[in-house]
């Protein structure tokens, strides 16, 4: 430890944000294979197979490989500046945010007194640049599908703040550590189960469980997957990066999966539990041995963020997708006056308790 | 550290200013609204060096998660917004040049006559609670109306949202 503290501030950053990116890779890889395998399990057939070795395991190394020598085309007519620019924004949104991600009890970017807020507000920043690149391909289409994005995720946000809201105000803090930290000693525990170290009681067990359900199905619509892939669809529907081709394009998708694993991160630090273990026996306390202590937290934040991905992408196989008008009612009208009420209610019952 | 934390600082300057004037000065719309990011973004860092990383953060949401997708869209209202070209033309500058000069005169008296104290750095300490606090104590009242003026803002667009669809 003594070590540890001895290494500059600087180079600890700099170490944490090359680990972060190399992380986000590796993800983004697994979780297109993830994807390919889990379209496969449902649709009762075998997936990559093949090419790529074992169970096609490398199939994307080459996809990937493949995207970045492709020919990037910039249309003649698109604002070059801009149509360049939006991809990378794209991109550092959703990174930023991993900066608050607490993977374990010392494995934090930083640990923000605001982090919850600031992941809210970083990913703000993805409206905008979806709009640029919908707005700079110079393409009806994909302007339309910028709009069309843009509008289905600024709605998706309130829902999205309001449920975490619900956490918050149990746990009275925005740090992501606080948050984590009540959560201590097996999944009853839980802030998903009404969080009884919180403050509160278990009265409130019902209303934190839809506080989970609503954020889970808006974080859905905040990542565009289905059913709320409108903005995306590629299959179907002309969506705002219809312009864009070789590793411009894959940036985006690339942002898409570090959000998949980003908004699951944040289910699993406020709702279950973060990096604590299921059952307190199966921890490993900070004072017994820090790195293991670490270590195994990073792996129930990771193994649960992976459990809520892989729901995800069950969800895109099972669920049709929604029309624009259905998708707006679903949050005007289902989740927002649901959210409303909860946080009435949970607010109410910390008052009271 | 105090080196880079100064470096970083002044980078973040120039890309608020700079920023800034493309927003004034640059001929298409688009590209006045697609800077205004930067300048939010580079005022939301200013904040940050103040200490007040709840402002900060907020500044972010507000303007540019809602404030600029505003203007945008209102841009994108105007007609012909398939063509890049959307220009903005500049007429009367020498009418125009006698306000700014009245009010840059002003600014400047301003700027001179304030003595300007450079304090230590101050430690970021938590402002979420205090400032939560003091919207519901001491500013409550303006708060309240705050937040009174912008509901019926709401009530008042939906009403005129709905007007023209059952004309129909």
């Amino acid at each position: 430890m003594n070590l540890f503290h001895q290494i500059p501030l600087e180079i600890r950053w700099v170490v944490y944000v090359v680990a972060m990116i190399v992380f986000v890779s590796l993800f983004a890889l697994f979780a297109i294979w993830l994807e390919r395998k889990v379209a496969a399990w449902a649709q009762d057939r075998m997936g990559p197979m093949e090419t790529g070795g074992f169970h096609g395991w490398s199939q994307t190394i080459a996809d990937m490989i493949k995207l970045l020598l492709k020919e990037d085309i910039i249309p003649d007519a698109a604002d070059r500046g801009l149509f360049k620019l939006a991809p990378y924004i794209v991109f550092t949104s959703s990174f930023a945010a991993f900066a608050v991600l607490p993977f374990a009890a010392n494995l934090i970017g930083s640990d923000l007194n605001i982090g919850i807020y600031y992941i809210v507000a970083v990913s703000s920043l993805v409206v905008i640049s979806i709009i640029m690149a919908g707005w700079a391909s110079n393409n009806k289409w994909s302007l339309y599908g910028g709009m069309r994005a843009a509008s289905q995720m600024i709605s998706y946000e309130i829902p999205v703040a309001l449920s975490l809201l619900v956490p918050i105000l149990l746990v009275g803090s925005l740090s992501m550590q606080d948050l984590v930290k009540v959560q201590a000693g097996g999944f009853w525990n839980w802030t998903i189960f009404g969080n009884a170290l919180g403050r509160g009681s278990i009265l409130q067990l019902p209303f934190t469980i839809v506080a989970f359900i609503i954020y889970f199905w808006a974080s859905l619509a905040e990542v565009n997957r289905v059913p709320f892939d409108l903005p995306e669809g590629e299959s179907e529907i002309i969506g705002f990066h219809v312009e864009y081709s070789a590793m411009r394009f894959g940036m985006f998708f690339f942002a898409e999966f570090a959000n998949m694993f980003l908004v699951s991160g944040v289910a699993v630090a406020l709702f279950l539990g973060g990096w604590h273990a299921p059952f307190p026996f199966l921890e490993v306390s900070a004072e017994t041995s820090l790195i293991w202590c670490n270590v195994i937290g990073t792996f129930w934040f990771i193994g649960k963020a992976l459990i809520l991905v892989f729901i995800q992408m069950w969800l895109r196989w099972t669920l049709p997708r929604l029309r624009v008008d259905q998708l707006m009612h679903v949050c005007w009208k289902v989740f927002l006056p649901f959210s409303f009420a909860n946080v009435l209610i949970v607010s109410l019952l910390v008052v009271i308790s | 550290m105090e080196l880079l934390s100064e470096l970083i600082f002044y980078c973040f300057v120039v890309l608020t200013i700079g920023s800034a004037v493309v927003v004034v000065f640059h001929p298409r719309v688009m590209y006045s609204a697609f800077a205004l990011l930067f300048t939010f973004f580079g005022v939301g860092v200013l904040y940050l060096y103040l200490a007040a990383d709840f402002l900060a953060a907020s500044q972010l949401l507000i303007y540019v998660g809602g404030i600029l997708i505003l203007i945008i869209f209102g841009v994108f209202l105007t007609s012909s917004i398939m063509s890049l070209e959307i220009l903005q033309e500049t007429h009367q500058r020498f009418i125009a040049l006698i306000p700014i000069a009245l009010g840059g005169i002003v600014l400047l008296s301003v700027i001179l006559s304030t003595p300007w104290t450079t304090t230590a750095t101050t430690e970021a300490v938590p402002t979420t609670k205090l400032l939560g606090r003091l919207l519901l104590t001491r500013y409550l009242v303006p708060f309240e109306l705050a937040s009174l003026l912008l509901l019926a803002a709401l009530v008042g667009a939906m009403r005129l949202a709905r007007y023209f669809r059952t004309e129909e």
